[in-house]
């Protein structure tokens, strides 16, 4: 979707504002709010795509406003309630609604070294053939999905050159729709800087990106 | 981005999140959803386990072995996962080598994508909107915010994750550092230096972000 998320390129926000001895969490909300997203993730109702897509969601007012994790918060009271873990009413009442039996944690503290330290390659192992290689010139297809998508709008319909096939990976256009993993070669592509960004940028410059064959086309 | 960060300061009432993401969380653990242990133990997790010490580790040694440096460089997941690193965020790591002649950057301009298990959690400033819009469009005049002024001659390489691929940046080791052990090598090694925002000062010059 072209929403505001989309930002590489867009003018207008500022300095960039590093911040000295920057704790890891600003607020205790904040800790909660990433605990319980990745706790929920094991009841295995979503996906990473389907998550990142929710947040991308956000009206952009609302985006642009709010902080890192306060949309994550928006996205997740969302979700939940969209994927059936929990109602409406329950979040407005803050109570289980009546009847309903207690369910257990998929994910207790044993389980969370795991969580975290544990690996979850989006790589697949299937034999579909690559249409590019190293060295080849390709050319971002001028696509505009209504849905989620990590072709960046800064680098459609630009050619660039192929320096490395990642292999099989899982495409997000459809794994966060939950239309499948459809694995695709993933290349990462380079962009000389003035392809993308017009004569005012180095000579010197370049943007590496990584694209699913399904964004490329031969120029 | 003081206002994305500092609604609730200095208030004695809690804030409208504190609020909220608290009743979520008693609604969640009441029906059985989450475990409020598991929840201590994934922020412990994240404010304690995790963090820029492990990349530092990673770049020190690169530095000191040029075998490790080798692996490094052809198959980073592998190198890192030696050092014991791993796990969410970092599944597909990829190490770039700054040198003379180049400088590496990285970014995620569409969401906040970050090698946690080498970096720990990415600061705001690595999430902010003035970051992911600018980095690929003008990182000389970014890096120059951070005090990195790279000659006209040296190629920028900027990194946007937009895969599930992670990117480290292998910082120059800097000038009067012979002999030194990893350990006090990888004291020199900042954050900044391994996303590529820094540089890493030689041992006298000091100041660490």
């Amino acid at each position: 979707m072209n929403g505001v998320h989309d930002m590489g390129g867009m003018h207008g926000f500022g300095p960039v504002e590093p911040e000295a001895n920057e704790p890891v969490f600003h607020h205790r909300w904040e800790a909660r709010t990433r605990a319980i997203v990745t706790a929920l993730g094991f009841w295995r109702k979503w996906n990473i795509d389907y998550g990142r897509h929710q947040r991308e969601l956000i009206p952009p007012a609302e985006y642009l406003r709010m902080s890192y994790y306060e949309k994550w918060f928006t996205a997740l009271a969302g979700q939940i309630v969209q994927l059936g873990l929990v109602t409406r009413e329950e979040i407005e009442s803050g109570r289980p609604a009546p009847g309903t039996s207690k369910a257990t944690p998929p994910l207790t503290a044993e389980g969370v070294h795991e969580a975290i330290f544990g690996t979850r390659p989006y790589t697949r192992d299937v034999q579909v053939a690559a249409r590019f290689k190293p060295g080849d010139r390709v050319r971002t297809r001028n696509l505009h999905p209504a849905g989620h998508t990590r072709l960046p709008r800064y680098a459609r319909n630009h050619v660039g050159i192929v320096q490395h096939d990642h292999g099989a990976h899982v495409f997000p256009d459809t794994n966060a729709h939950f239309q499948g993993e459809h694995p695709q070669h993933l290349y990462s592509v380079r962009f000389e800087a003035r392809e993308l960004w017009g004569d005012e940028a180095s000579s010197q410059d370049a943007i590496y990106i990584d694209l699913w064959e399904s964004y490329l086309d031969r120029p | 981005m003081a206002h994305d960060h500092e609604h609730d300061h200095g208030q004695d009432v809690p804030s409208d999140l504190t609020l909220r993401v608290k009743a979520l969380e008693s609604l969640l653990v009441e029906k059985g959803l989450v475990d409020p242990a598991a929840l201590d133990a994934i922020v412990d997790t994240y404010e304690h386990k995790i963090g820029p010490r492990n990349g530092t580790r990673v770049v020190a040694k690169a530095w000191s072995d040029p075998a490790y440096k080798t692996r490094l460089l052809q198959d980073a997941t592998a190198a890192i996962a030696e050092l014991g690193y791993m796990g969410r965020q970092g599944e597909h790591m990829v190490a770039l080598e700054n040198t003379p002649r180049i400088h590496n950057l990285v970014v995620c301009t569409l969401c906040s994508c970050y090698p946690i298990p080498v970096l720990g959690l990415p600061p705001v400033w690595y999430k902010s909107s003035p970051y992911r819009s600018r980095a690929v469009r003008e990182p000389r005049v970014v890096l120059r915010e951070f005090g990195v002024t790279l000659p006209e001659d040296v190629e920028v390489r900027v990194w946007d994750s937009t895969a599930e691929v992670r990117y480290l940046v292998l910082p120059e080791r800097p000038a009067g550092t012979a002999g030194m052990t990893e350990e006090q090598l990888a004291a020199l090694v900042t954050r900044d230096s391994m996303i590529g925002t820094g540089l890493v000062a030689a041992p006298a010059a000091g100041g660490k972000r």
